[in-house]
């Protein structure tokens, strides 16, 4: 499991890629909530860019499920983009797809954060 | 062995209303459209082959009673749900006259788990011996205090039967007639408990009012070793995934995906969907069961897990 993350101007985007499960969430989680953290105190939001994510079970759903609880106790938000097919199928199947925004691409999640970053992202 | 499913609602019976009637009607009506059926026959054949399951079914109201029926006299059922009432009136019709004995298993006392012992035929009858197993201390107290007036007409005392309570410690196994019993600490608010039943290599894990966080492997594996190849897990799966670690966090309850998950782990054989949500009706309950399917197809690897949802009258047989 890798993350990274890159900032256009109040969007965070955090791209995750491999599986994320059991065995990975626990490293996940502390990443994500750092970012979560510090994206509401900035006013911004997180942009979850899950294209490169190939599986994810339970306990990798359950870390967005926090992640998305903090964000919304700091007034911080959280949008979901560009799910592969079978994360999109585990999505739609496990509900999570009524908890989160869900974007098909990277590009309309940022445009929904805010124009600034939508032009920070144009620009990069 | 046999399981039989009297009572598979969690929290309260439900029932069909009119309105749920009429609808199911009018959508099999509608889907009959331009069809014509010689006789009753065809028509119930039309019903059962091309009509979806929550059309011409209900997944029933009873809250939960699963019998287990293995060879010899006496009979084994878990939890006393409003489903104890059938089950009652089925050892009743069986024995015919005869005095049984039956041995009850308590996942835990909540109401919704003990609201059928009053109702419980049996019980009644002089000469039945009732055997309630169980690891709680308070099980005693919780059968007697619901009975005590002014909630029931009859009291504790006045029953016939001769009532045994058997306190049973978890992960200890029990050899009961045969079959060895094994309780299992699970999480929910004043605990539950889990039972995996055994008889000559099958086995059946009844693991309801049960919720799993999954935080670490270790929780998870625990699990998977009380589900390890069972040939039945009857499994709490009263919510959605999202809805069971979001709104319903902390309600002691599980999801179809985590069911899924746990049995995959344990290389478990079929999964049965349990406890069902009053609130959901029977279109709901299949959607649960048909993403719950989905997801193990998703996730499948070398080992095929058969998915059902449990239905007041479902007899599965080993």
């Amino acid at each position: 499991m890798n993350v990274t993350s890159r900032r256009y101007a109040n969007a965070v985007v955090v791209h995750a890629a491999g599986r994320l499960d059991q065995d990975t969430c626990e490293a996940f989680r502390g990443d994500l909530l750092k970012h979560v953290d510090e994206a509401a105190h900035n006013g911004g939001a997180i942009v979850l860019d899950l294209s490169a994510l190939e599986y994810v079970s339970s306990a990798g759903l359950r870390c967005f499920m926090l992640a998305s609880r903090q964000a919304k106790a700091q007034h911080g938000r959280i949008f979901v983009a560009a799910l592969q097919p079978m994360v999109s199928e585990i999505f739609q199947i496990s509900h999570f797809n009524l908890v989160f925004q869900v974007f098909p691409t990277v590009r309309e999640a940022v445009d929904a954060v805010s124009p600034e970053a939508s032009t920070a992202f144009e620009k990069a | 062995m046999r399981v039989r499913f009297w009572g598979t609602r969690g929290s309260i019976p439900v029932a069909l209303t009119t309105a749920d009637v009429r609808d199911k009607l009018a959508q099999a009506l509608f889907q009959a459209s331009g069809r014509t059926f010689k006789n009753y026959e065809e028509a119930h054949a039309f019903a059962s082959s091309e009509l979806d399951f929550s059309l011409t079914h209900t997944f029933g109201g009873h809250t939960p009673c699963v019998e287990l029926e293995y060879p010899g006299d006496d009979y084994y059922v878990c939890d006393m749900g409003s489903g104890a009432r059938p089950f009652g009136v089925h050892v009743l019709a069986k024995q015919a006259r005869r005095p049984a004995t039956i041995n009850i298993f308590m996942s835990h006392v909540h109401w919704d788990h003990i609201m059928g012992f009053p109702f419980l035929g049996p019980a009644y009858v002089p000469g039945t011996t009732i055997r309630i197993h169980g690891c709680h201390d308070v099980i005693e107290h919780a059968f007697r205090l619901q009975q005590s007036p002014p909630c029931f007409p009859v009291t504790f005392e006045q029953l016939g039967a001769k009532i045994e309570f058997v306190r049973l410690e978890p992960d200890k196994p029990y050899a009961i007639n045969g079959i060895t019993v094994t309780p299992h600490l699970q999480l929910h608010g004043g605990d539950s408990y889990g039972y995996r039943f055994e008889h000559e290599g099958k086995a059946v894990v009844y693991t309801t009012d049960s919720e799993h966080k999954l935080e670490n492997r270790t929780e998870a594996e625990a699990f998977a070793n009380f589900f390890r190849n069972a040939d039945v897990v009857i499994f709490d799966a009263m919510y959605a995934l999202a809805e069971a670690i979001s709104v319903k966090a902390d309600w002691g309850h599980s999801s179809n995906i985590v069911g899924v998950e746990l049995c995959q782990m344990a290389r478990a054989k079929h999964l049965v969907l349990f406890h069902h949500e009053p609130a959901n009706n029977d279109a709901t309950l299949e959607g649960l069961l048909k993403e719950a399917r989905r997801f193990e197809e998703l996730t499948r690897g070398d080992h095929a897990l058969k998915v059902s949802a449990a239905y007041d009258g479902m007899e599965i047989d080993l």
